[in-house]
């Protein structure tokens, strides 16, 4: 196995806001492998984005508080200056956001913005070499036409285009590492599907190591080769693909999972959900974040369970749950499939 | 979709339930602001000082604003010297020196006295300037809820002609208007008027001035009109009236508020600039705009006359603007950048089955 | 940008047509007195009256009277009437003065309002932000007939610092011109710096909260890159509009006060003179000159909008 490219080793956020403290991210942990495709799966609030960006030093502000330790190839990104996180950032780790419209400046070209990524950091190459860069590059990532779209604005493309366009502008610079903060979230669902492709060509034909950050299990399940599972700032179940979605250990997974509407299954008379509301982040409850709206609570969780792999068989499969694994197997089975019930009232 | 995973919307909710009504909230929040609080005492002092002028007038300096003393003498501690000599020069602030009268000295030529007149003429200032504010946002009010509510035609022709009047020179058609009606009177209908009311400088600025406020009102109201509220209103049978008033109105008293203390402002110093040049309050009424242009004549003999009146006028719209920023910021705090304390909406439990 | 252009130049004659039927109505429909005693004026004999009436042919229709006005402002032949003097001559030659205050003020204040508001968005929230806000709001608050008055006594009386009010004109003599106007510029800009240094720092802190901006800083461009060429740059955008329709504002208002206060010879002193004797042809003639000229500022400050951003020039997305 290779070492890992990436390497996020308790991670914590916090934000001081009006209302208090709040931990946006609590001890977040986890490898990248080069060319490996890891998701980060969680609703609103669960800390996913605000650890994604806090990797290339983009949530550095006077009242955020970052603890934990972030390394790119050895070397240490949490403590590191302004001018080192700007030279790597867009060359080495690249960053796609979610919404296309408003990642781009509305008055410039769009050519003109990705040849200044490229100029950023390249101070040899001139205004013709970088435009035609660009245009290299749309082309790269199926924009048609690509050398007269780059001199259209942004509101002249299509939403999946401009995604495109994104993308191409975050290869620019060959980056080791790619960091897509839901990228298809704001699309189309016909759309999503193309984009995903694009990102898992670009994994298997560059080696581009990912971490796709997303809220949507579908999309997880095209493209991923291990799951982060993230619930009011911290970890609650991580794995590889096969062993989230066929053996999953923590409740939220369950939940998550069952409310997936599946081809293959009779369609349920009621879209299964979730019940409850992820929590506040200044009103955590005590010990197991999830508590509230687990079904399944007993008289240990009132104590914070530590993520730790519980099965002798996959050691790399951590969870958050104190159930033992049998329980677990058991209690996840909801009219035949793998769900959550609604806790009782 | 899973629809428990809900998409990362960006809300701004705060944390805890509020627990008092947002009026209170909206006070208190404005109570902590020190130094809107401070100029609201300084706006509320300028009222008491120009309210007090009847009483000044007859229990200090013995006279009225438009009486002249110009072949007086005064005497000032002991001394008899003269209210306007004989070159024409009216006598500089006087103090208590005669008893009150005279505190700021003659106003000019005609020997009036300048601090009674101060204070009169800020009468005029202050109810010229609060008077059209009145009217211009109601005004502003039944255009923005005509056009925000009606679209349509309706608002293509409001909005077009606010922003044909908008983008006019307010001073320049003020200035005509001032004038032709000090001139002429005006007739519209039964209404009539004569040059010199004080009506005409409160309608022409009136008029002049709602544009400014109708077109963001227009825009809150087409914001308001989309929301669910309203349709709720509308299933339930309500009509125009109902919701324009009924609905819309209410969600817009902030804004009004806002927008009504910034208009007495923005409408005084207009007054003053009007008056000034003449095309304003007309004699016998006077207010400070007046006495500047009065005062600007011998602005190197007694520069006070001219630089007093100014002095008011500057406290009260400053004072005015200050509060005015204090209370969009109590009633509006989400106008400031705030950090979220959580992302997802808050339901109350078992809310989403 | 051409099609947009002509719809522009189009959408403004329908203005200014507007605008004339506007002046039509205040100066003749509006008022309750004989139309012909009024533009006489004060010391109107009744063998002036009789010849204004026929010369306006107030007896015509209404249509009729307004050709019969616009007639007359257009080709020169609107006089006041005492003295004789013909109103676009006098508007002609006060032309200089009150561009040469407008223009320079307005330079002044663009400059010193975005320099301060840039540097108040820079230190947002610092002691020199919360001081250049105070200062803003102060400056705002100051109006032109309290400013002029207390800097004529002060620099001009009691330290004869700078010469008492008057113009010189440029091509006369270039320093009298320069030290002549400095206090009236000072008077009219220091109004507007505050103004736009707020507007300029509530855009700025804005468009820094922008996904756009974030990216910018995600693609790794150095700081002072990212707040020139995406913070600055989009946060200019509104105030080249603003600044269009502010100039437009003070040539036809805040110039007339502030050339009264300063004796400069420009069409702003003849409008204030004529309305202090009530003598109402000037004010028609600088009243629909002084509208047209605001509209016309406009429409052009509209096609330099469309210039600078592209989602305005060229219209919603194509697919």
């Amino acid at each position: 196995m290779s070492a890992p490219l990436l390497s996020v080793d308790g991670l914590r956020v916090g934000f001081n806001t009006e209302g208090g403290l709040v931990q946006a991210v609590d001890g977040v942990s986890f490898d990248l492998r080069p060319g490996e495709v890891l998701a980060i799966v969680g609703e609103s609030g669960s800390g996913k984005s605000v650890t994604a960006q806090t990797i290339i030093g983009l949530t550095r502000s006077p009242n955020a508080r970052i603890e934990g330790s972030v390394k790119l190839d050895g070397e240490e990104l949490v403590e590191a200056s302004d001018t080192a996180l700007r030279r790597l950032r867009g060359e080495r780790v690249a960053m796609v956001f979610q919404d296309p419209m408003t990642s781009f400046n509305p008055v410039y070209r769009i050519g003109a913005q990705i040849a200044e990524a490229i100029q950023a950091h390249r101070g040899d190459v001139g205004k013709a070499e970088a435009r035609a860069r660009a245009i290299a590059l749309l082309d790269s990532v199926g924009i048609p036409d690509a050398e007269r779209r780059a001199r259209d604005y942004p509101h002249e493309f299509s939403g999946g285009m401009r995604q495109r366009a994104m993308i191409a502008m975050a290869l620019a610079l060959e980056p080791e590492v790619l960091i897509a903060d839901e990228p298809t979230t704001a699309l189309d669902v016909t759309i999503q599907a193309q984009i995903l492709a694009l990102l898992e060509q670009l994994n298997r034909e560059r080696q581009l190591a990912t971490i796709l950050i997303t809220h949507d299990l579908g999309v997880v399940a095209e493209v991923a080769d291990r799951v982060l599972v993230m619930y009011a700032g911290r970890v609650v179940e991580q794995g590889t693909l096969d062993e989230i979605f066929y053996d999953p250990q923590h409740p939220y997974t369950w939940g998550l999972l069952g409310s997936l509407t599946r081809l293959d299954r009779p369609r349920p008379q009621r879209l299964p959900q979730i019940s409850g509301a992820p929590p506040s982040l200044l009103e955590l409850p005590e010990g197991c974040a999830f508590r509230p709206r687990c079904p399944h609570e007993f008289s240990k969780c009132p104590q914070q369970p530590p993520l730790e792999a519980r099965l002798t068989e996959a050691p790399g499969h951590c969870d958050r749950c104190w159930l033992d694994p049998e329980r677990k197997r058991e209690k996840r089975q909801v009219a035949g499939q793998i769900g959550l019930e609604a806790p009782a009232p | 979709m899973p629809a428990a995973a809900q998409p990362e919307a960006p809300t701004a909710v705060g944390g805890a339930v509020p627990d008092r009504g947002p009026w209170s909230q909206a006070a208190r929040r404005f109570l902590r602001n020190r130094t809107a609080v401070a100029f609201l005492g300084l706006f509320v002092l300028i009222v008491l000082f120009v309210l007090a002028a009847p009483l000044w007038a007859d229990n200090v300096a013995h006279t009225g604003p438009n009486e002249t003393h110009t072949l007086e003498k005064l005497t000032i501690d002991g001394e008899k010297r003269d209210v306007v000599n004989p070159e024409g020069q009216p006598i500089g602030p006087v103090g208590f020196g005669a008893g009150g009268k005279f505190f700021l000295g003659a106003d000019s030529r005609l020997g009036r006295d300048e601090m009674v007149r101060l204070m009169y003429g800020g009468r005029t200032s202050l109810l010229v300037g609060f008077g059209s504010a009145l009217i211009t946002v109601s005004l502003a009010i039944v255009l923005a809820l005509l056009a925000g509510y009606y679209r349509g035609w309706v608002d293509t022709v409001i909005a077009r002609t606010l922003d044909v009047l908008w983008s006019l020179p307010v001073l320049l058609i003020g200035l005509a208007l001032g004038v032709v009606l000090a001139v002429g009177g005006l007739k519209i209908g039964p209404l009539e008027l004569s040059g010199g009311s004080l009506w005409i400088p409160i309608l022409i600025i009136s008029f002049v001035t709602v544009p400014y406020v109708a077109r963001p009102l227009r825009g809150e109201v087409l914001a308001l009109s989309e929301k669910e509220f309203v349709e709720a209103a509308v299933a339930q049978g309500a009509g125009p009236l109902r919701l324009m008033f009924g609905e819309i109105l209410p969600n817009l008293g902030s804004t009004i508020i806002v927008f009504f203390t910034l208009t007495i402002a923005n409408n005084m110093l207009f007054e003053a600039g009007l008056s000034f040049l003449g095309a304003g309050v007309q004699p016998p009424n006077s207010s400070w705009g007046t006495m500047i242009s009065i005062g600007e004549g011998l602005l190197t003999t007694q520069p006070l006359l001219a630089i007093i009146p100014g002095v008011m006028i500057m406290l009260t719209v400053l004072a005015l603007n200050i509060v005015g920023d204090g209370l969009r910021d109590a009633l509006d705090p989400r106008s400031k950048v705030r950090l979220e304390a959580h992302a997802g909406v808050v339901e109350p439990r078992g809310a989403s089955v | 940008m051409g099609r947009f252009i002509a719809r522009r130049l189009v959408g403004m004659l329908v203005v200014l047509f507007a605008v004339s039927v506007l002046v039509f109505l205040i100066f003749n429909v509006v008022p309750n007195s004989p139309p012909a005693q009024r533009l006489a004026g004060k010391n109107a004999t009744p063998v002036l009256v009789k010849s204004i009436e026929e010369e306006w042919g107030f007896d015509d229709s209404l249509p009729q009277q307004y050709l019969s006005m616009m007639e007359k402002v257009f080709t020169g032949e609107l006089t006041s009437y005492e003295p004789r003097i013909p109103v676009d001559e006098t508007i002609v030659e006060g032309i200089p003065a009150t561009l040469s205050l407008s223009i320079g003020a307005g330079v002044i204040w663009l400059f010193f309002g975005l320099l301060l508001g840039y540097v108040s968005a820079i230190r947002a929230g610092g002691w020199l932000d919360k001081l250049l806000t105070g200062v803003s709001i102060a400056g705002i608050s100051i109006p032109v007939f309290l400013l002029a008055p207390v800097l004529i006594y002060f620099l001009t009386y009691k330290i004869e610092l700078f010469p008492n009010g008057g113009y010189v004109p440029i091509t006369e003599d270039p320093w009298g011109w320069f030290t002549h106007l400095i206090l009236p510029w000072f008077t009219v800009a220091v109004l507007s710096i505050g103004f736009y240094s707020r507007v300029l720092r509530s855009n700025m802190l804005d468009a820094m909260n922008e996904d756009y901006v974030r990216t910018a800083r995600a693609k790794g461009l150095s700081e002072r890159k990212v707040m020139t060429r995406h913070v600055l740059r989009n946060s200019l955008i509104p105030i080249v509009t603003l600044f269009g329709l502010d100039f437009g504002a003070t040539v036809a208002g805040t110039a007339i006060i502030t050339e009264k206060l300063y004796s400069l010879q420009g069409v702003g002193l003849y409008a204030a003179e004529a309305a202090e004797k009530f003598e109402l042809p000037p004010i028609m003639g600088v009243t629909l000159y002084g509208a047209f000229f605001v509209v016309f500022v406009n429409a052009l400050v509209d096609i330099a909008y469309a210039y600078l951003d592209p989602r305005v020039r060229l219209g919603t997305s194509a697919q």
